[in-house]
């Protein structure tokens, strides 16, 4: 089986069997990236010199005896991760020219745990968007049909597993982000409980919902990519305190008498072929052992139109130090300060951060911020409220993950409402700052769809467990791309 | 006809929280380094980068709560200030909003003829301060210089309770009492570590409704609070009965000119959004934490004011100068231990005066006095055996100062102590023994224990500098008739 087919712990086993090393696996991704990464344009940042030199130290870390699920494991990072040295954009001509001069800590993490960058991944800009056209390098291309989108904001973090040019990425989740990506590309995607992952140096849209995660083929390389980047940061006061579990330990346990609650909004209206697939996964969940339900979350529905107001409010707060002032675009001889900052985010920003920027100075203004901002709030704690309710009743939650498979470049790009509704089934879990897996369970029109499970808070050890357990019983998540095998 | 008005002010008081890091960042706070070198990532605002609140500031915070005796919020809540400014690196201020860390307190003032008023504190919150642009030796460009940006500071805003000039002062006078001896700011005025926004409107008196008030920014010193005041009350009354109407604006004091001039009004007024920081977890402030806080208080201004009074029978006033601050109640108090409560009195009017007038003219604080509290309970010893005259003392104390030597030293070497001179003492005598014709009848005919009466007299007439010895001698032969 050629190197790029294989799962994290296949090839931690070869780097530790020394039938490889870590410089020659990285060799081989760099290279697979090279051919493949024109017409996918999932990369914008590609760090080839650092990552053989940064192989070469896995390399000697495991020649001393160290050894470890990560090290020496080339992986992708989400260009909204600060790297040191490393231009960090965004996705964003505001970024084009910054280099960060620091580490996220999810980037410190996984270095510390060996595992090798090869580049950046390309996103919608400012993780503002589901389809990845909203980046200021151009739209990423889903390996399943070059004309799709791959989904988004982390669609080039989801393209590039898909598409094998690396066995794991980082990706972020605000409203979906990870696993709406996940499910249009046919890879597996988990948002952990916010504050389960340290959000700093992950470059801010919606702080209180913004939370990092990771793109594997199987829960099981999540698993031990997940292990690595949560826990406590002191440099994050929104991270937990808790202790992290060891993930790849609870895979294997049987789901005889798992408690799964379909949830009644999100089967309502399904388009039939997507909901065969659910009702095919709630059978294999059921052949596992587990117990099946319908729960009710009626305020769920609202999920979307609250995201909008919560999510462009924090935004248009978060963006405003992208003031051409001290780092990022400055547009050419201001005339004076209001010039400085009109033209240097006019000309840097892109239109949908814009849109996002206006709507959330609206919704924040004197006069209107009762009837939004603060509605919104109360209909994020009704929702957060349902959510605990289920949890007594059910283990985990599931549903779609998307609505549609991915569609085609340029479809919804001029209607954002349209747009928005991509992510109707994954907001609730942001608003409610729940842990949510996507995993693949099938095709529509020969294009992947994904499952979504919603734990409570902490719980990403059931859902790894529940993914896994559905993985070792379906094929659908080692299922390749046409043409990326 | 001239009306009669009433002012009403209300003060905004920031100070510098004397943490030695930043309220959101490990950078220090240290005041003077060169431009942007105690700025660290956070403070600048890179992407990416996290607040991280600095639990000293809080401390401080709750202190100071503690010592206005207003309750301290087991819950408070940053929010974003939303607003554009080079010297904002985020475009947003964190401060605190709806829900403050101190909740309503007040503070006594006392004027100087001795009337006592309560002002009623609203309020106070956490927040960070802003950097400053320089303009100095930059042509046609604006520096930033973001060493400031991000010190913590607590802003203490007053109720409208002031109806003077004079009486902002006050309070502005022993607010910054309180947070020196709080150990909470260092109350370096022109450094900004204790700043000042007016608010000021009028009225005719005996109004129930306030008038449209004006803010004055930034005023760093007592004597521009006292003198923008002044003319910001002088220019409303004078626009109103000229049949002018005050418009809610924020002005700015020029002390150069001595006047206030408009800086923005209430329609150009920012909008600034604010909304709870989803960067910071609401604080979260324990019984237990407060209690513990409550403990570690120093004793306040107006407890050892009161103390002052009741220990050593000082006057209200007296007490009130003494306990300004607590280095000079600290000095005072060594020196009463050294010459004993009974001299009290004595050390109070030393402390006040020549000590104060010296620290004055030389412009020093009194940690760095040139006549430390034992050298003066020195001099005042000397002064309470009648070794010598409080007037002679004043120059002794002069010298101490000029010197540095303790006071008997001084004494010893300027002659002050002693008269040897037979001659002068001599001269003494005899006028004593002219103007005493009874006395020295008496004891001639017998009364001994006159001769007691003489050397006092003596030496007095000497101001206590007649050699005792001496004067023994020459008394006896002269009373004896020679």
């Amino acid at each position: 089986m050629s190197w790029h087919a294989r799962s994290v712990a296949e090839l931690a086993g070869a780097l530790e069997r020394r039938e490889i090393s870590s410089v020659a696996l990285t060799g081989h991704f760099l290279d697979r990236i090279g051919a493949l990464n024109g017409a996918l344009n999932a990369l914008i940042t590609v760090t080839a010199d650092q990552a053989l030199a940064d192989a070469a130290v896995a390399d000697r870390r495991r020649a001393a005896g160290e050894r470890g699920p990560l090290l020496g494991i080339p992986l992708i990072h989400k260009d909204i991760f600060c790297t040191d040295g490393v231009r960090t954009s965004c996705g964003s001509r505001m970024l084009d020219n910054f280099v960060a001069p620091y580490d996220a800590t999810v980037v410190a993490r996984l270095k510390a745990a060996g595992a090798v960058m090869l580049g950046k991944a390309n996103m919608d800009e400012f993780a503002m968007g589901s389809s990845n056209e909203t980046s200021h390098y151009g739209p990423v291309r889903n390996p399943w049909d070059l004309d799709k989108v791959p989904g988004g904001s982390s669609g080039g973090s989801a393209a590039a597993v898909a598409a094998r040019l690396a066995p794991l990425s980082t990706g972020t989740d605000t409203g979906g982000s990870i696993r709406q990506p996940a499910a249009l590309c046919g890879v597996t995607g988990i948002k952990p409980t916010y504050g389960r992952v340290s959000r700093y140096g992950m470059i801010a849209f919606a702080s209180s919902l913004d939370q990092a995660g990771v793109f594997a083929r199987s829960a099981a390389d999540a698993a031990a990519a997940l292990g690595a980047i949560a826990g406590f940061d002191p440099r994050d006061s929104t991270s937990v305190d808790a202790p992290v579990p060891d993930y790849a330990a609870t895979l294997g346990a049987p789901l005889t008498g798992l408690r799964l609650g379909l949830v009644k909004e999100f089967s309502e209206a399904l388009e039939p072929r997507n909901g065969a697939l659910i009702a095919a996964a709630l059978d294999v969940f059921r052949a596992l052992g587990a117990e099946t339900t319908t729960v009710s979350l009626p305020s769920l529905p609202l999920s979307v139109p609250t995201y909008y107001v919560v999510a462009p409010a924090e935004c248009s707060s978060n963006l405003s130090r992208f003031d051409g002032v001290r780092f990022g675009y400055r547009c050419a001889d201001p005339r004076d300060l209001r010039d400085l900052y009109e033209r240097s985010r006019g000309e840097g920003f892109g239109a949908e951060v814009k849109r996002r920027i206006m709507t959330g100075t609206y919704v924040l203004s004197a006069g209107y911020f009762d009837a939004y901002y603060l509605k919104a709030q109360q209909v994020r704690q009704l929702i957060a409220g349902e959510f605990r309710a289920a949890f007594q009743r059910v283990d985990l939650l599931i549903g779609p993950t998307t609505p549609t498979p991915a569609f085609g470049i340029g479809a919804k790009i001029d209607d954002p409402v349209t747009m928005y509704l991509n992510d109707i089934y994954t907001i609730g879990a942001n608003l409610a700052g729940l842990p949510a897996i996507s995993a693949p369970c099938g095709f529509v029109d020969g294009l992947p769809m994904g499952v979504q499970l919603i734990g409570p808070h902490f719980a990403e050890g059931r859902l790894l467990n529940a993914v896994h357990r559905y993985q070792l019983a379906t094929d659908w998540h080692d299922r390749s791309a046409p043409g990326y095998a | 006809m001239m009306k009669d008005w009433e002012v009403v002010i209300g003060l905004e008081i920031h100070a510098q929280l004397a943490t030695r890091s930043k309220i959101f960042s490990g950078a220090a706070t240290a005041y003077g380094a060169p431009p942007n070198t105690q700025a660290c990532l956070v403070d600048l605002a890179y992407p990416g980068v996290l607040p991280v609140l600095n639990a000293e500031a809080v401390r401080m915070a709750v202190k100071f709560g503690l010592a206005i005796g207003a309750p301290i919020a087991e819950r408070s809540i940053f929010a974003r200030k939303n607003y554009f400014y080079p010297d904002l690196p985020k475009g947003y201020q964190i401060s605190q909003y709806e829900q403050p860390i101190v909740g309503r307190g007040s503070l006594e003032i006392v004027l100087d003829e001795g009337t006592a008023t309560r002002i009623g504190i609203t309020r106070a919150h956490l927040e960070e301060d802003a950097g400053k642009s320089l303009h100095e030796g930059l042509a046609n460009a604006t520096g930033i210089d973001l060493n400031r940006a991000g010190t913590p500071l607590l802003e203490i805003v007053s109720e409208p309770d002031m109806r003077s000039a004079k009486e902002a002062v006050a309070y502005m006078k022993k607010l910054h009492t309180l947070v020196r001896y709080l150990e909470i700011c260092d109350g370096n005025m022109q450094e900004g570590s204790f700043r000042c926004d007016a608010n000021v409107s009028v009225r005719p008196r005996g109004a129930e409704k306030f008038g449209t008030r004006a803010e004055i920014k930034n005023l760093n010193s007592f004597r521009f609070v006292e003198k923008a005041i002044q003319h910001e009350v002088a220019r409303q009354i004078e626009l109103i009965e000229s049949g002018g109407t005050v418009v809610q604006e924020t002005r700015l004091y020029d002390s150069d000119r001595d006047e206030t001039r408009s800086m923005r009004s209430k329609e150009e007024a920012n909008d600034y959004r604010y909304f709870p920081d989803p960067d910071l977890l609401p604080l979260a402030i324990d019984r237990a934490f407060i209690e513990s806080v409550r403990a570690s208080l120093p004793e306040l201004p107006d407890q050892k004011a009161a103390r002052f009074v009741s220990d050593y029978q000082l006057s209200r006033y007296d007490a009130g100068v003494l306990s300004a601050s607590r280095e000079t109640g600290a000095y005072f108090e060594a020196v009463v231990a050294r010459v004993g409560a009974a001299h009290a009195k004595l050390a109070a009017n030393w402390v006040m005066g020549e000590l104060s007038s010296a620290l004055n003219r030389d412009n020093l604080e009194i940690d760095a006095a040139r006549v430390g509290p034992q050298s003066l309970g020195g001099l005042l010893d000397r002064i309470i055996d009648g070794t010598i005259s409080g007037k002679l003392a004043k120059e002794v104390f002069e010298a101490m100062w000029s010197e540095g030597r303790d006071a008997d030293a001084i004494i010893e070497a300027k002659g002050l102590r002693q008269i040897t001179d037979a001659g002068a003492i001599a001269t003494a005598i005899d006028a004593v023994i002219a103007a005493n014709p009874k006395q020295l009848a008496d004891y001639r005919a017998g009364k001994d224990k006159l001769f007691g009466f003489f050397v006092g007299q003596v030496m007095k007439a000497t101001g206590g500098k007649a050699n005792p010895a001496q004067l023994n001698d020459l008394l006896k032969a002269k009373l004896g008739g020679g």
